[in-house]
């Protein structure tokens, strides 16, 4: 059973689709990245999974039911920008917004120590969430969106305004929940997170699906038909190369459409230069995704 | 109806553990306490502080030589002005007053002080006009019924029952301060709880744990759960209130007496004024949802509830013009009238009687208008609770409650 099924959802503002037909699927134990630029309708597919707007056609499964009231509290969701109440303290915060997805006060009390001491942040539960930097305040609110145990948990741009230190813990525990089985939906525009962590993508732009599937897959279909080479000595001429583009570090030779990098390879042992490093070339999220946007727009 | 619960509980514990309704709350009866303790230490001093006025006269007219000693001012005759004036400047008197030879056909009598005044002082102008009356009427009429032409008219009123018999709530002023204080009170707390409200709103718009909240409850639960926990904190604050008025009118009509001990409570007063603050408080926390859900910040959310508050005071602007014309028919339509009802209905007890049809009126608007406000109310609420930075004019609310 997928943990989200999303079936030709369309939603209007005004005259103007901010989600045009979307479908796609998200599996249980996987970190599924949904990106896009900013305006695409990122925001608003979650929200309709959220079942906090409804779309005006097309419908959202989760975890092959229909949101309800019940339902909701299988969800765990940190939306986009971020605040708590300011005036109240972090352990109240918590198990006041657990206790509204369905946990009662006792367990939410022990769960949040135990969120609290995983993240370092117990000496200040008893903060108000004002007296808290902007990172604090941040994790916080992860350990909320978490708290209850959510089977799906959907992260609106999670990363932004996070120092590394808290960045990689936040991406350690993303892990930890698909290796708990949990869906993970990442929302972001921020392409190298996405190659990071994530297995499947879809990739919208303007309400649209422009890109859908397996992560590896989407780069080997995109991928350019060039080698990067780190050498040392002096690289000569090599047949079925039509192009060498010289960057910081390495070089990258573009293949005519017959030869193959394995070819490339051997003619290059063949004139005795020596490799430090040698790949083939895949774009990254970023290239594709200007690629395929760019395609669009012409 | 659980999560209603939960929003119910946060609400309600987060307003009440608020600075300002802490303070809001006690300050009332606090503030009464201390105006008895001030009351009482003003009036023991004041008491022995009694002394005799000495003023003067110039009788050019003759025949005012009797009656000098009137209560505690005594007046002195003084043969010319030049003598009266010297005495004030060595301040032998307080103040002299000529009484020229044609003033009985006259009757202007010239005063002269060093004092800058707004009007002579009742006290003196009292003592010139019973010290003029004695001495003209002295000797022609019976001293009893000089007495009684200086004050012919002490009215006693007592209002009677339809049986008869003597009612048991007299009406007077003494009947006016009550209801005349607390028209206030309920006027603040009505604002102050649906201002908790929309700042609440405001902060969770503006923070965005708006989305958190809806993915968790339905726009219906959070609504609910928020008026009422709001309400019920400030039905805390007006049943202390109304609780510790008896209470503190007892302690004052036995300490101090007098007046205090006329004033009284009108009949179903305490009962009127929590029906009133409940269903007051309703439709303006109807108002502030709405009005919240479609502004941008809490700023912006209080300008236009703004629009909603001034109605709910023009009773009190007005109270002393319903003093003055209780009948007039305008009273009667800012009972019914559902903004200005609360507090118009809660002076106007103190005042006169309400008629049973305009209370029957008056509260059957209010609540059809919560009822019409709540369902206006749940259709923008959801809608506009998840736009931001842009509040939607007159014609998008309009075209999106005709589509909802």
């Amino acid at each position: 059973m997928p943990a989200v099924e999303v079936n030709h959802i369309v939603k209007s503002y005004a005259d103007k689709a901010a989600v045009d037909d979307l479908s796609f699927s998200v599996a249980q134990g996987e970190i599924f990245g949904l990106i896009g630029p900013n305006g695409a309708g990122k925001t608003t597919t979650i929200r309709m999974m959220m079942d906090i707007i409804k779309p005006d056609s097309g419908d959202v499964t989760i975890l092959g039911e229909n949101l309800s009231e019940a339902s909701k509290s299988k969800l765990g969701y940190l939306p986009e920008e971020r605040g708590l109440y300011r005036k109240l303290s972090v352990l109240d915060s918590i198990i006041y917004l657990a206790s509204l997805k369905g946990m009662d006060r006792h367990s939410a009390e022990e769960k949040a120590n135990e969120l609290l001491n995983q993240t370092g942040m117990l000496h200040h539960k008893g903060k108000k969430i004002e007296e808290l930097s902007r990172g604090m305040g941040q994790i916080i609110q992860f350990i909320v969106t978490i708290i209850h145990d959510p089977e799906l948990v959907i992260l609106d741009e999670p990363f932004a305004g996070l120092d590394p230190v808290n960045t990689e813990l936040l991406k350690r525990m993303f892990a930890d929940l698909r290796n708990q089985g949990k869906a993970v939906i990442l929302s972001t525009h921020r392409m190298n997170e996405v190659e990071e962590l994530c297995d499947r993508i879809l990739m919208i732009n303007d309400g649209r699906a422009v890109l859908y599937g397996n992560l590896s897959e989407i780069k080997s279909r995109y991928r350019k038909h060039s080698v990067i080479l780190d050498f040392e000595k002096e690289l000569r001429e090599v047949p079925g190369v039509t192009e060498k583009r010289t960057h910081k570090g390495y070089v990258e030779l573009v293949l005519d459409g017959n030869t193959t990098p394995q070819q490339v390879l051997e003619r290059l042992l063949s004139t005795g230069i020596v490799i430090n490093r040698f790949e083939v070339a895949t774009p990254s999220l970023n290239e594709i995704f200007l690629e395929v946007v760019g395609e669009r727009h012409e | 109806m659980n999560k209603t619960l939960l929003i119910f509980r946060h609400e309600f514990l987060h307003t009440i553990k608020r600075k300002g309704f802490i303070i809001m709350t006690l300050i009332v009866p606090l503030l009464a306490l201390l105006a008895i303790g001030v009351f009482q230490l003003i009036s023991g001093i004041a008491k022995p502080t009694v002394e005799i006025t000495t003023i003067g006269y110039v009788d050019e007219s003759g025949g005012f030589q009797q009656y000098t000693s009137q209560g505690n001012i005594t007046l002195v005759c003084f043969d010319t002005s030049d003598d009266a004036t010297k005495a004030l400047v060595k301040g032998d008197i307080k103040e002299y007053f000529v009484i020229p030879s044609d003033y009985v056909s006259i009757g202007v009598i010239s005063r002269y002080t060093l004092e800058k005044q707004l009007d002579a002082p009742a006290d003196i102008t009292a003592a010139i006009k019973n010290f003029l009356l004695s001495n003209l009427l002295g000797g022609r009429i019976p001293p009893e019924t000089i007495d009684r032409v200086e004050a012919p008219l002490n009215l006693v009123t007592t209002r009677l029952t339809e049986t008869g018999a003597v009612a048991p709530e007299q009406g007077g002023l003494g009947n006016l301060i009550i209801p005349g204080v607390f028209s206030l009170l309920l006027a603040l707390s009505i604002i102050f709880s649906s201002t908790y409200l929309l700042q609440g709103l405001g902060e969770e718009k503006e923070s965005r744990l708006i989305e958190v909240l809806l993915s968790s409850v339905s726009a219906r639960q959070l609504l609910i759960g928020k008026v009422l926990g709001l309400g019920v904190a400030g039905l805390v604050q007006v049943v202390v209130w109304v609780v510790s008025a008896p209470l503190l009118l007892n302690l004052a009509s036995s300490s101090i007496g007098g007046f205090i001990s006329t004033i009284q409570l009108p009949a179903n007063f305490l009962v009127l004024a929590v029906v009133y603050f409940i269903l007051g408080y309703l439709l303006f926390a109807v108002l502030s949802a709405g009005i919240g859900a479609i502004s941008s910040n809490s700023r912006e959310g209080q300008q236009l509830i703004g629009i909603f508050t001034i109605p709910l005071l023009i009773p009190l602007w007005f109270g002393s013009l319903l003093i003055a014309f209780p009948n007039n028919p305008i009273w009667v339509v800012l009972t019914i009238f559902p903004l200005t009802a609360p507090v118009e209905v809660i002076i106007r007890l103190g005042v006169s009687d309400i008629p049973a049809w305009e209370l029957a009126a008056s509260i059957a608007v209010l609540a059809l208008s919560i009822i019409g406000g709540l369902l206006l109310t749940a259709k923008v609420f959801r809608t506009y609770l998840l736009m931001y930075g842009k509040r939607p004019n007159l014609g998008e609310i309009v075209r999106s409650l005709r589509s909802a």
